[in-house]
C-alpha cells in the first residue's frame, strides 16, 4: 500500500499540536478574541454606563463581605465593574496590537524587501535609516511621535507601528536576502520574468514564515507598549477601558486598601502577552528553527 | 582590532546625526509656529525676537539645522518653557538618579538572570528549570509599571518593609556631590543615609530589572546548553575533571559571549523602561522628565531628553559591540 | 602556579576581610563626631512646587504656602479667621469719604537683609505692581492687582514711617484685602540687588528666611531669630514636593514627614484610626465649579481693570455657540447629580454648592433654590434649544489637586458620563496647571473645571472678581465663564462701594438670583480644608483662607 505523501500544512499543522506551548499560547489567544468579540453578551455590565454609578465606588470583589452581588472583581473609583471593563479591553488591546504591528509589517515589507531586493545604494541608505530609528529606545520613539501628532488611541497605534517597523524591515531584509540567493530565483531572472513579478509570486510569499513569526512577537510588544502609553496619559483617552489606562486610574487607591482595581488589569495584560509570546516562540520553533538566533 | 574600533566609531557618525536631525525636526513638527514652540505660549514679543535671531528661524531649514547644532555642540539645548532654567541644567541634575536606577536594575538582572540561567539550564528538565523558566516567562509578558505597581503594593504597603516613593528618609541631611547618591553617601562616610539611599532602590531596581533578568535568563540557559552539548566539553569530561570544574571553567566562559549582547542590547529597553518605573516611583531622573515635558509641551526639554537617551543607548551599543569582539576569541576583525 | 592554588583562596578571603574593616573605618567616623542639637525641622509634603516666590505675582496655593513664612504685610488676619489686626502697620486711618487711608508703620523692624523697613519699602512693593514706569513692573502679571486692587491710584510716602493709600472709590473690603499675601511687603534693596532675579532670593520681614530651592522637590526655611515678635519656635521647615497622595500618606505614616496637605478623602478613615496622626479638617472657604465659556471678553489696553468703552467685547478664542445659550446651560445644570459626587467622589468631606460662593459669606442667599438632577428635563431644554441630538464638546480638567476639588480627573469623568447620558458627548483635555491656569484666564476653553479659595472672607473677593463682566480681561480673567451681564456687574460695584452691612447684603443677593438664572456655572461643592501631621506638631491653626501659617508652630519630641 502507498502512503499519501503528507502536505506541508498538514506536516505543519501536526507539529504544531505536539509544542506544547504554542497550543497553550493559542488557547490564550482565541479566549481573548472570543471575549472580545462575544464582549456585549459575555461581560455583565456596561463598562462605561452613562450616568455614572457613583454610589458602587471601590467596591471589593467575591473574596470581601462588602462585595456587591454581580461585580466579582469589584469596582473601580467611579462604581464600573472591573470584570466588564477587563473584557471591553480587550477588544482594545487586541485591536490596537493588530493594527500596529500591520502598520510595522506595512512599512516593514516596504523598506525590507527594496533594500534587500535591489540592494546596493538603496540598501545603504534605508539601512541608515533604520539605524537612526534603532537609536532611539523603542517606547521612548513611540513617545516623541505622540508628543508631536498627538494624544488618543488612534495616534497611539500610528506611533506604535512606526515604532517596530525598523525591525521588520530588518527581518523582511535578511529573508529576502536568503531567499534572492536560491536557484530558482535565479532561474526565473534567466528567463526574463520581471522584479515586480518575481517579488510578488516568489520573494514575498516565502518570506512569510519569519513575518507571522515576528508578527505574534511584536504584537506582544505592542500590546504592552499600548499599555503604556495608556498608562502615561498618552494613548487611550478617559473613559476607554483600556488596560494600560485603568492601572493607571486606580494605583493611588492601593494605600487606602483598594488593590483590586489597580491588580486584575495588570494581569489581563500579562495573560494577553503571555499568551502571544508563547505562540510566537512556538511558530518560531516549528516554521522556521532557523530563527531561533 | 584597532581599526574595527575606527570603523565602528565612524559608523555610528551618520546615526547620531541623524538622530539630531529627528530631535532638531521636532522644533517644526510641533504644531505652531516654531518661535513659540521653543519659548511657550507667554513669550514676550522681545524674547520672540531674540529667538529668531538666534536660530535663524527666518533661514532656509538646513542652515537652522547647523546653527542649532552648533548651539548644541557648544552645551546650549535652550531654556525649558516651565522652569526657565538651561535644558542642559535640567538634564544632568536628574541623570545621576536615572544612572543609579540603570545600574541597580542591571547588577540584579545580571546576578539573579545569569546565575537563574546557568542552574536551569545544568539541571535541564528538572523542577528547578521549569520553575525558572516559568518565571522568566512571565518575566517578559509582565508590564513593568504594573510589576512596579505590585511590588510596590506588597512590599511598601500591606507589608511596609520598603520605602515606596524618593531617594532616601526626607530626615536624613544629605549633601550632594555627584549626584550619585550611593557614591556620595560613601565619600561622606554617611552610614544612615547610605542605608537608607539602598533600600530605596531596592523595590524600582527590581521593578526595572526583571524583564532583563528574564532575558538574560533565557538566553543563559539557552547558550549554556549549547555550549554543554560541544565537543571540547566531552573532551574535558573525558579527561576526568569534576562536574563542577567542566561548568565552572569552561562552559560558563564561553556561554556568556552571547550573554553580553544580550545585555548590551537590552539596555535600551531599561532605558524605556526607566521611564515607567521612575513614573511609578516617583523617582527624580531624566525618564520621568521625559514624560512630565512631553506632557507639558515643554520642547526644549523634549528635545534634549531624547538627545541624551539616543546618545546613551548608541554609546552604550557601541560598548556593547566592542566589548563582544573582544571577548569572543572566534572573532577576528581586520 | 596550580589551578587549586590553596594560597589563591587565602588571599581572596584576606582581602575581603581588609576591606570589610576599611568600609566599617570609615562608618565609625560618624559615630565618633559629637551629634549636633535635635533641631526642630517640620518637613511639610506638598502636592505641587511653588510657581514663583513673588508674593505679588502669584495665584497659586503652593506659592503663597512658601511665602507666608518669608514675608509679612500691613494688617494680618487674626489665628483661624479673617478679621485683621496690625502686623507691619501699627494703626490706620480712614478718611471720612473712605478714599484716604493713612497707616503708621512699625519702628525696628528689619528685612531678612538687613536694611530697614519703612515707607519706601511699602511704597515699592504696591508701586511695581501697577505703575507701568516702575522698572520692575516688567518682571511679573501681578494678576491679583486687577483682581483686588484696581480701586487704589495711588500709595504714598508721608514720611519714613507713614505711608497713605488713596482710592478712586469707596472700598468695603480694602482693609481685609490688605492682609493678603499679594500685597505684603518686600525689601527694595534685595530687588535693586538681584533685579529680574530678586525672588530666586526672596527677602521679606516674616518669621522665616528663604535658604534654598530645588526646583520639583523642596523649599527651605529657616528661622528668622531677629524676628521682630520673636524667633519662632521651629527651625527650619522644608516644604517637600511629594506628587503622588499615596506617597504622601505613607511619608507621614512613616514619620518621614511632619504634615501634609490634600490627603485623599479615601484615606480619613486609616487617618483618624491612627493615634500617630492628626487630621485637622474645618468646612472651606471655597467653591469648586464648572465654566461654561458665555463667548466675550474683552482686551484691558490700559491695564485698568475695567472695561473701557474703548474696549468692545471680543469672542473668546474658546467660543462655543451652545454654551452661548442659557437653554444650554442650564440643561448641563440640570443633567449632572451632584449630590452623588459630593458623596461618592469627595467622600462627604464637602457640601453640594449652588451659589457661588460658600454658606457662611456675608450676603450669601440661601433662598435660592438649586437645580435638581433631572436629566429628562436637561434633554428638554437642549431640544428646546435646538440640540435634540445633543453635541460634542471638550471639559477640560486640571491635573493637579485643589483646594476645593480633591481628585479634578475622577470629577471630569463622572461629568463626562452624566453629559453622556444627556447626548453632550465630552472629550476630556489636560494640561500641566501652569499652562492650564494661564489658558482657561484667556479664554480658549469651552468649558472647564476650576475653583477658588477666598482670600480676605469678603463676599466681593468671591463674587466680584470670579463673576464680573469686568473681570472677563482676556489673559488674567478672574471670570473663566467669561460672564458679562454688565447688570451683575453693577451690583456687585455697588456693594464694594458702602461700608452698610445690610445694603451689601442686598445687592449679593440680587447679584446670585441672577446669576442662578443665568447659569453660566455649574457649581459642584465647597470642600473642606484638610491637613494632616504628626501628633507632636503642635499650634497649628487653620486659617479659612486656605493659607499655612507656620509662626505659632511647635514640635515636641
Amino acid at each position: 500500500m502507498v502512503r499519501k505523501r503528507e502536505t506541508k500544512t498538514h506536516e505543519l499543522i501536526r507539529r504544531f499540536r505536539y509544542n506544547k506551548s504554542a497550543v497553550f499560547g493559542l488557547i490564550l489567544i482565541l479566549f481573548l478574541v472570543f471575549l472580545a468579540i462575544f464582549a456585549p453578551f459575555i461581560a455583565p455590565h456596561d463598562p462605561t454606563p452613562s450616568p455614572p454609578e457613583l454610589g458602587n465606588s471601590l467596591k471589593p470583589g467575591f473574596w470581601s463581605n462588602e462585595s456587591i452581588p454581580g461585580y466579582p472583581l469589584g469596582t473601580d473609583m467611579m462604581g464600573r465593574d472591573i470584570l466588564s471593563r477587563i473584557i471591553y479591553g480587550s477588544r482594545i488591546s487586541l485591536t490596537v496590537g493588530f493594527i500596529a504591528v500591520g502598520i510595522a509589517t506595512a512599512l516593514g515589507i516596504l523598506i525590507g524587501v527594496a533594500a534587500g531586493y535591489y540592494g546596493g545604494w538603496i540598501d545603504n541608505v534605508l539601512m541608515r535609516i533604520t539605524d537612526i530609528l534603532f537609536a532611539f529606545p523603542s517606547l521612548l520613539l513611540a513617545i516623541v511621535i505622540v508628543a508631536v501628532i498627538g494624544q488618543g488611541l488612534d495616534k497611539a497605534m500610528i506611533a506604535i507601528g512606526i515604532e517596530y517597523s525598523p525591525q521588520m524591515a530588518r527581518v523582511m531584509r535578511g529573508s529576502v536576502l536568503y531567499i534572492k540567493e536560491m536557484e530558482y530565483i535565479e532561474a526565473q531572472k534567466a528567463i526574463g520574468s520581471s522584479n515586480t513579478r518575481i517579488i510578488f509570486r516568489h520573494v514575498l510569499p516565502n518570506s512569510l514564515s519569519p513575518v507571522i513569526v515576528y508578527g505574534t512577537l511584536m504584537m506582544a510588544g505592542a500590546i504592552l507598549d499600548a499599555a503604556a502609553l495608556g498608562f502615561l496619559g498618552l494613548g487611550a483617552q478617559p473613559p476607554s477601558p483600556e488596560w494600560g489606562a485603568m492601572l493607571s486610574e486606580s494605583r493611588f487607591y492601593i494605600v487606602s486598601g483598594s488593590w483590586w482595581a489597580a491588580t486584575f488589569p495588570g494581569i489581563a495584560i500579562v495573560i494577553a502577552v503571555l499568551g502571544l509570546n508563547l505562540l510566537g516562540d512556538g511558530l518560531r520553533d516549528i516554521l522556521d528553527p532557523r530563527l531561533k538566533e | 582590532m584597532k581599526w574595527y574600533i575606527i570603523k565602528r566609531l565612524l559608523q555610528i557618525i551618520p546615526v547620531i546625526l541623524g538622530v539630531t536631525i529627528i530631535a532638531f525636526s521636532l522644533i517644526h513638527l510641533a504644531p505652531g509656529d516654531p518661535a513659540r514652540t521653543m519659548l511657550g505660549q507667554h513669550a514676550t514679543q522681545q524674547e520672540i525676537d531674540q529667538i529668531r535671531a538666534k536660530y535663524g528661524l527666518d533661514k532656509p531649514l538646513y542652515v537652522q539645522y547647523f546653527i542649532w547644532l552648533g548651539n548644541v555642540l557648544h552645551g546650549d539645548l535652550g531654556r525649558s518653557i516651565l522652569s526657565h532654567e538651561q535644558v542642559t541644567t535640567e538634564i544632568a541634575s536628574r541623570f545621576p538618579n536615572t544612572i543609579e536606577l540603570a545600574i541597580t536594575a542591571m547588577i540584579f538582572a545580571v546576578l539573579v538572570g545569569v546565575i537563574a540561567g546557568i542552574i536551569s539550564a545544568t539541571k535541564q528538565y528538572s523542577a528547578a528549570d521549569y520553575t525558572v523558566m516559568g518565571v522568566a516567562l512571565f518575566g517578559i509578558s509582565m508590564p513593568v509599571f504594573w510589576l512596579g505597581i505590585m511590588l510596590m503594593m506588597i512590599f511598601g504597603v500591606f507589608l511596609g518593609w520598603l520605602p515606596i516613593g524618593g531617594r532616601i528618609d526626607l530626615l536624613i541631611p544629605f549633601h550632594r556631590i555627584t549626584g550619585l547618591m550611593v557614591l556620595d553617601s560613601i565619600i561622606a562616610g554617611n552610614g544612615t543615609a547610605l542605608v537608607s539611599v539602598l533600600l530605596h532602590l531596592i523595590l524600582p531596581g527590581i521593578a526595572l530589572g526583571t524583564i532583563p533578568m528574564a532575558i538574560i535568563a533565557r538566553t543563559t540557559r539557552s547558550s549554556m546548553l549549547e555550549v554543554l552539548r560541544q565537543d571540547f566539553i566531552r573532551t574535558e569530561r573525558a579527561k576526568g575533571l569534576s562536574e563542577r570544574k567542566v561548568i565552572y571553567k569552561h562552559a560558563i566562559r564561553n556561554a556568556m559571549v552571547p550573554v553580553v549582547t544580550v545585555i548590551g542590547m537590552n539596555f535600551g529597553m531599561l532605558l524605556s523602561g526607566a521611564i515607567l518605573t521612575e513614573t511609578v516611583f516617583s523617582w527624580p531622573g531624566v525618564g520621568r522628565l521625559v514624560v512630565d515635558s512631553v506632557y507639558a509641551r515643554d520642547y526644549p526639554l523634549v528635545i534634549g531628553c531624547i538627545l541624551v537617551f539616543a546618545l546613551v543607548f548608541v554609546i552604550a551599543n557601541l560598548i556593547t559591540d566592542l566589548l563582544y569582539t573582544y571577548i569572543d576569541p572566534r572573532i577576528h576583525y581586520d | 602556579m596550580g589551578r587549586n592554588n590553596p594560597n589563591n583562596m587565602k588571599a581572596g578571603v584576606l582581602a575581603i576581610v581588609v576591606c570589610g574593616i576599611l568600609i566599617a573605618v570609615s562608618f565609625s567616623g560618624c559615630v565618633q563626631n559629637n551629634p549636633p542639637a535635635v533641631q526642630k525641622i517640620l518637613i511639610f509634603g506638598s502636592a505641587g512646587d511653588a510657581d514663583k516666590l513673588d508674593p505679588a505675582d502669584v495665584t497659586d496655593q503652593e506659592s503663597t504656602a512658601r511665602t507666608d513664612s518669608i514675608f509679612e504685610g500691613l494688617v494680618e488676619f487674626k489665628s483661624g479667621g479673617t478679621e485683621i489686626q496690625p502686623c507691619l502697620a501699627t494703626g490706620w486711618n480712614i478718611s471720612a469719604d473712605g478714599k484716604n487711608i493713612t497707616f503708621d508703620l512699625r519702628h525696628g523692624v528689619k528685612f531678612h537683609d538687613g536694611t530697614d523697613f519703612n515707607a519706601s519699602a511699602v511704597v515699592f512693593s504696591f508701586d511695581r505692581q501697577y505703575n507701568a514706569s516702575n522698572p520692575y513692573h516688567q518682571y511679573g502679571e501681578w494678576p491679583y492687582w486687577s483682581y483686588m486692587f484696581s480701586d487704589i491710584l495711588s500709595v504714598n510716602k508721608i514720611n519714613d514711617y507713614k505711608v497713605k493709600i488713596v482710592l478712586n472709590n469707596t472700598n468695603a473690603a480694602m482693609m481685609t484685602s490688605l492682609a493678603m499675601f499679594t500685597v505684603s511687603i518686600v525689601s527694595p534693596t534685595n530687588a535693586a540687588k538681584w533685579g529680574a532675579d530678586a525672588f530666586k532670593h526672596p527677602c521679606g520681614t516674616g518669621p522665616f528666611k528663604f535658604v534654598e530651592w530645588v526646583k520639583d522637590d523642596h523649599i527651605t526655611v529657616e528661622a528668622n531669630k531677629e524676628y521682630w515678635r520673636g524667633a519662632p519656635k521651629l527651625d527650619k521647615i522644608i516644604y517637600r514636593v511629594i506628587k503622588d497622595p499615596s506617597a504622601r500618606l505613607l511619608a507621614i505614616q512613616a514619620g518621614e514627614i511632619q504634615g501634609m496637605e490634600f490627603p485623599d478623602p479615601a484615606s480619613f478613615a486609616q487617618i483618624t484610626a491612627n493615634t500617630n496622626l492628626q487630621l485637622l479638617t474645618q468646612p472651606g472657604m471655597n467653591v469648586g465649579y464648572i465654566a461654561m465659556n458665555n463667548g466675550y471678553g474683552y482686551n484691558d489696553t490700559n491695564k485698568n481693570g475695567a472695561r473701557d468703552p474703548n474696549e468692545p467685547w471680543v469672542k473668546t478664542p474658546g467660543y462655543f455657540a451652545p454654551f452661548t445659550n442659557r437653554s444650554v446651560r442650564q440643561a448641563v445644570n440640570y443633567a449632572i447629580n451632584k449630590s452623588s459626587i459630593v458623596k461618592n467622589l469627595y467622600k462627604g468631606t464637602a457640601i453640594v454648592a449652588k451659589n457661588g460662593m460658600p454658606p457662611f459669606m456675608l450676603g450669601y442667599n440661601d433662598a435660592i433654590v438649586d437645580y435638581p438632577y433631572n436629566p429628562t428635563k436637561a434633554k428638554e431644554l437642549l431640544t428646546e434649544a435646538g440640540y435634540p441630538n445633543g453635541f460634542n464638546t471638550t471639559l477640560w480638567v486640571m491635573p493637579v489637586s485643589r483646594p476645593y476639588m480633591f481628585d479634578p480627573t475622577k470629577i471630569g469623568e463622572a461629568i463626562q458620563s452624566y453629559l453622556e447620558a444627556v447626548n453632550i458627548h465630552v472629550t476630556i483635555y489636560q494640561i500641566d496647571w501652569a499652562t492650564y491656569l494661564a489658558k482657561t484666564q484667556a479664554g480658549e476653553h469651552p468649558m472647564c473645571l476650576l475653583g477658588w479659595t477666598g482670600d480676605n472672607g469678603d463676599p466681593d473677593n468671591f463674587m466680584n472678581v470670579l463673576y464680573g463682566a469686568n473681570q472677563c480681561n482676556l489673559g488674567i480673567a478672574g471670570n473663566v465663564a467669561f460672564y458679562n451681564n454688565t447688570h451683575v456687574q453693577d451690583l456687585l460695584t455697588s456693594a464694594i462701594q458702602t461700608y452698610n452691612t445690610t445694603q451689601r447684603a442686598n445687592y449679593y443677593k440680587q447679584a446670585q438670583v441672577i446669576i442662578h438664572d443665568d447659569a453660566p456655572f455649574v457649581y459642584l461643592a465647597h470642600a473642606n480644608q484638610n491637613l494632616v501631621f504628626t501628633k507632636n506638631v503642635k499650634g497649628f491653626v487653620l486659617n479659612p483662607t486656605a493659607r499655612y501659617f507656620f509662626y505659632p508652630v511647635d514640635m515636641t519630641t
